[in-house]
């Protein structure tokens, strides 16, 4: 029996063989992977994944991927820090970093799109395609370079000229849409109708979508094979979000865990696009769409496809989502780096704001073991701290100067004004 | 002969209005609903326009301009 059952609609669960589709022919809903568990079961264990590479692919047995040539981009494997100094100052004995900032294109944005390029070649596309503002076209680019294909990536016209480097430097085809958000958003789906082209989050997405799983697998396995009590996301669209929680799910279900997990699943989102956080507060079933407005910017959904989804699995579990100001996500990122030496980019940073609100809120337990997602490297975005740190003290060239320069703290202690 | 799949979202004042009716009436396109809810909020409708390709975007315009959300099925794609 083969590990892939084929694609599955989760709303009305219609099968479909697997394809570069993503939306049902019956419903319009969305596809998703189906798999043989006790097919899977029977060919894992944790002694088959420590074997394995120190990569993504060494959970290959619950990805979507067949015998065909995968594209190794050494994404994922990614450290977990136990933040022993940050969970001193919040009173938290067990306080972890997934520290995503150190992936191949410095988000965990490559986790999926490796999937994604490997299925796109199998399935006989040359091009290998998205839109983005970000994170997701560095990904997509680079991936396409390792894999020999071509990419093209659609950014808005308005894009600063730092945000494209990430991106151009693997050379892929730029095509910068003016126009509003939405009109670039109904552009690119009707591209992705119309040429054959893999789009990594569009019509491969199925795909795409499951290489989140890879951070609760990572987690699961560096914890000695338990999930966490709780979990803090940075969330956009929510897929990565029910990717994770579905990792944990599934290693419970082939046998890799020894308990069903009971982690708490919190959305961390920035207040001024917060959608998930805000249908959340009011008790809605349904995602009202926003207009995003906040210096997280690869958080910047304003309508987010797995919403609905997310916010099940946010009462499923326990969890919370909450919606951090600018000034909270900026602290987030400082506090981070002050404390465990790790740069986040301001997803990173909503991450860790959220953490302390519940921190604060007393909703985390001194000895609960926390996973706080950190998904991408702040050199992506420096512009969120470059006003905020402390300048340089500049002295002439004299042991005089230098001298002058010292003062002694209430330690006792030489320190430079 | 186009198609174009979106989610009309509406906002509560426009719930009991017939929109999608009216789309109908106004431009040649087909209106094929697959999927629908309503709660106090909102309300969304998924459907398949059908129609020559103008045609589609003048009736999609029509719809913003009534107060509606046009998306595609797929949410936001511009990823960060």
């Amino acid at each position: 029996m083969s590990r892939l059952a084929g694609l599955q609609c989760r709303e009305c669960e219609q099968r479909y063989p697997l394809q570069p589709i993503h939306v049902c022919e019956l419903c319009f809903g969305p596809l998703e992977v189906a798999y043989n568990y006790d097919a899977i079961r029977a060919a894992i264990s944790r002694a088959s994944i420590a074997a394995g590479p120190w990569t993504i692919w060494r959970y290959r047995a619950l990805l979507p991927v067949e015998d065909e040539p995968l594209v190794e981009t050494y994404a994922g494997c990614t450290p977990l820090v136990k933040a022993n100094n940050l969970g001193r100052l919040w009173g938290l004995r067990n306080l972890y970093i997934k520290n995503d900032t150190v992936n191949p294109t410095f988000s965990f944005k490559d986790r999926p799109v490796s999937i994604a390029v490997t299925r796109a070649r199998a399935f006989g596309f040359d091009t290998f395609a998205c839109a983005s503002t970000g994170n997701l076209a560095a990904a997509v680019a680079a991936a396409a370079a390792r894999a020999g294909m071509r990419a093209v990536v659609f950014i808005p016209a308005d894009l600063e000229a730092g945000k494209i480097l990430n991106s151009a430097v693997y050379a892929p085809t730029i095509v910068a849409v003016s126009g509003h958000y939405d009109d670039v958003n109904r552009l690119c789906s009707e591209i992705a109708e119309k040429y054959r082209w893999a789009f990594a989050n569009i019509n491969v997405r199925p795909y795409y979508a499951e290489g989140s799983k890879t951070l609760a697998f990572e987690v699961a396995e560096q914890l000695g094979w338990r999930a966490p009590d709780h979990a803090i996301v940075p969330t956009a669209s929510g897929s990565m979000f029910t990717k994770i929680w579905k990792g944990f799910q599934e290693l419970y279900q082939v046998g890799l865990l020894d308990e069903p997990p009971r982690t708490r699943m919190t959305v961390a989102q920035a207040a001024g696009c917060g959608p998930i956080a805000a249908a959340f507060a009011r008790g809605a079933r349904e995602v009202e769409p926003v207009k995003p407005h906040t210096i997280a910017k690869s958080l910047a959904i304003g309508n987010p496809a797995d919403g609905y989804y997310a916010l099940r699995i946010i009462r499923e579990t326990g969890g919370w989502a909450v919606g951090v100001s600018d000034a909270e996500i900026v602290e987030g990122i400082q506090v981070l780096a002050r404390t465990e030496g790790i740069f986040a980019e301001t997803a990173g940073g909503v991450a860790v704001a959220t953490a302390k609100r519940l921190v604060d809120a007393g909703y985390i337990a001194p000895d609960d073991t926390v996973v706080i997602y950190v998904t991408g490297n702040g050199l992506k975005t420096p512009e969120a701290v470059a006003d905020r740190l402390a300048p340089p003290v500049t002295i002439s060239a004299t042991m005089e100067a230098f001298e002058a320069a010292l003062v002694r703290d209430g330690a006792g202690a030489a320190v430079v004004a | 002969m186009a198609k174009q799949r979106v989610k009309l979202t509406f906002p509560p004042e426009l719930i009991t209005q017939p929109v999608i009716y009216n789309m109908g009436r106004q431009f040649d396109v087909v209106t094929n609903i697959r999927r629908a809810n309503v709660t106090r909020e909102q309300g969304w409708v998924i459907l398949e326009l059908s129609g020559e390709q103008p045609e589609i975007e003048r009736a999609i315009a029509w719809a913003i301009d009534q107060g509606v959300r046009v998306d595609p099925i797929e949410g936001d794609i511009v990823a960060g």
